[in-house]
């Protein structure tokens, strides 16, 4: 009873079943947008790598217009790239409200960003391990599910791990524009209606996300690092 | 087994071109050990590397078991590789694998069957003597374990050639001479033809039974180890043969006895096979009456005899000297003077 009338106290306005409601929105959001840019950076990344200079697919039209895309998409702001892919996004989900109609946005604002670093992660892998496969008669596709991807892998959590974070300030300005989600309580019940109280645990919530997903991101990586 | 016919290889440099590999005959037979010696820049690699098309020749053939390998591409090219074999300097292990997944790693891609994939990691694991470090990482493993794993790898799909590439210029001395020995038990028990390329003459000298010098990209000196000790025609070859011979600062050393010694020859003797052996020294002493003071000494085995060089100090009078070289001359002593009287 203390606790409940402490809580009343301090945090007057917050509503704690709209605060979860709020916090379920934000996860799903990032957690769908995490998964899909995971698939997209690394193939993204993968055909910038593969089609690089002196690598196992060496093209320079495909990798100059892929190398153009992800800057592109990179350099525009995420809140003005939400405006430009409103036509998009209506087309793609129906609609441009809701968590769902948030997720276009967030993966197209993050695949490119992860794609540099699935390149990085990528040309990290030891040269002579790649030749080596090629020794033993590996094809392409042994050579990128057996050794690049494999050896890369916790340079790729790793960098997914940054790219959920940035994710999870993504889904708070998504919000701001009728996403819903934490940004979205944040914004409007705590800053336009002047209760300071609730933007107060919106940002505690969002804190504990980014916390639970770095832990979880340096746990995996750590496990996968036999170096 | 291996055939090399006017072989070259040209890289283009932004304004010239270089000349890594410049018509190259050789022929290696089945279950011989043919080493390649040459400093580094000699095109030695790019050689070997020419062997299973990591690198593509500009001119020239390469046959080997009966592959044309130039012309071979694509699902041909990855046949015929997973019957050349290659270790490498720097073990090239994948690092996320243990090293019985390693091991697997060549059968699987060449789709060989899970268990039977395992009966033959087993049997290799043993043959490299790496029993029951099997779940091991690469990184929990010391040189000399990670180029086991490496031969391993290399012999599991059975092939008829393993090249070595500078196998074991990353390895201590002691820990070069068990590779090199497992190395030689292989080419024994299987029979596998390996071909090797090294810039120390050590390594020649204790598995090879044929070796070619390179420089500049050219074969400049070929034959049997233990002739090319015996006669090294190139100064380059002179060199390699003196890695192992003399031992290191042996002149440094000498210099001091070279500038005192007024009443004497200081001669380096170079002993091969079966000289080796007999008592030349001692028959100098008695039948010539000389005092002999001997500097310093070695002798190497190589595959195939014995070859040591001893540089003496030879001290009597004119008379005792000459007829000290006459007999030296006459028991096929090689004998070299390295100060004049």
């Amino acid at each position: 009873m203390m606790f409940n009338n402490l809580l009343e106290t301090w945090l007057p306005n917050v509503k704690w079943d709209t605060l979860w409601e709020a916090t379920m929105e934000t996860l799903y959001m990032s957690v769908l947008a995490v998964a899909a840019t995971f698939v997209l950076g690394i193939f993204l990344g993968l055909t910038l790598y593969l089609t690089d200079k002196g690598n196992l697919w060496q093209n320079k039209v495909i990798h100059a217009i892929t190398a153009a895309l992800v800057n592109v998409f990179r350099s525009i702001p995420f809140i003005i790239l939400i405006i430009l892919l409103i036509p998009f996004t209506t087309f793609l989900v129906g609609t441009m409200l809701g968590p769902s109609a948030a997720l276009p946005a967030l993966v197209i604002g993050a695949a490119p960003f992860y794609a540099r670093m699935v390149e990085i992660g990528l040309r990290e892998v030891d040269k002579g391990v790649i030749e080596a496969a090629q020794s033993m008669g590996a094809n392409q596709w042994h050579i990128i599910f057996k050794v690049l991807l494999p050896e890369s892998m916790p340079a790729l959590i790793s960098g997914i791990t940054v790219t959920s974070i940035a994710l999870v300030s993504y889904t708070a300005m998504a919000g701001v524009i009728g996403a819903g989600g934490l940004g979205d309580l944040a914004f409007r019940e705590g800053f336009q209606r002047t209760n300071p109280d609730v933007t107060f645990v919106a940002t505690i919530a969002i804190l504990i996300i980014v916390f639970i997903l770095q832990w979880i991101g340096d746990w995996i990586t750590n496990k996968l690092d036999k170096r | 087994m291996i055939r090399l016919q006017q072989l070259s290889k040209v890289f283009q440099a932004r304004s010239d071109s270089i000349r890594a590999v410049d018509n190259v005959d050789l022929s290696i037979n089945t279950g011989e050990i043919f080493g390649v010696i040459g400093y580094s820049g000699a095109g030695k690699s790019t050689l070997i590397r020419m062997l299973n098309m990591l690198e593509r020749p500009s001119a020239g053939n390469v046959t080997v078991a009966d592959w044309n390998m130039a012309d071979l591409s694509g699902r041909r090219l990855r046949e015929a590789r997973q019957e050349i074999s290659m270790i490498f300097q720097h073990f090239n292990l994948l690092w996320s694998r243990t090293v019985k997944e390693n091991i697997a790693f060549p059968l699987e891609i060449a789709g060989v069957s899970k268990q039977k994939r395992a009966e033959r990691v087993e049997e290799l694991t043993e043959l490299v003597g790496l029993s029951g470090r099997g779940d091991a990482y690469p990184s929990q493993l010391s040189g000399g374990q990670k180029q086991r794993v490496g031969i391993a790898r290399a012999l599991a799909n059975n092939p008829k050639v393993l090249l070595c590439d500078e196998a074991t210029s990353a390895l201590d001395p002691k820990t070069t001479d068990s590779i090199l020995d497992l190395l030689t038990d292989i080419n024994k028990k299987l029979g596998l033809t390996i071909v090797l390329i090294t810039h120390e003459m050590h390594v020649i000298r204790k598995i090879c039974h044929r070796v070619a010098v390179m420089d500049g990209g050219k074969v400049v000196e070929q034959g049997l180890v233990i002739d090319v000790f015996r006669n090294p025609e190139q100064d380059m070859t002179k060199e390699f043969v003196k890695q192992v011979t003399e031992p290191e600062e042996t002149l440094d050393a000498l210099k001091d006895i070279l500038k005192s010694s007024e009443n004497g020859l200081v001669v380096k003797l170079m002993f091969l096979g079966e000289d080796a052996e007999q008592p030349v020294m001692t028959d100098l002493i008695r039948t010539c009456g000389v005092a002999v003071n001997i500097l310093q000494g070695k002798v190497s085995k190589t595959r195939d005899g014995s070859y040591g060089t001893l540089f003496v100090q030879l001290q009597g009078n004119k008379e005792e000297l000459d007829k000290a070289w006459q007999y030296l001359q006459e028991h096929r002593v090689e004998a070299e003077v390295l100060n004049d009287v």
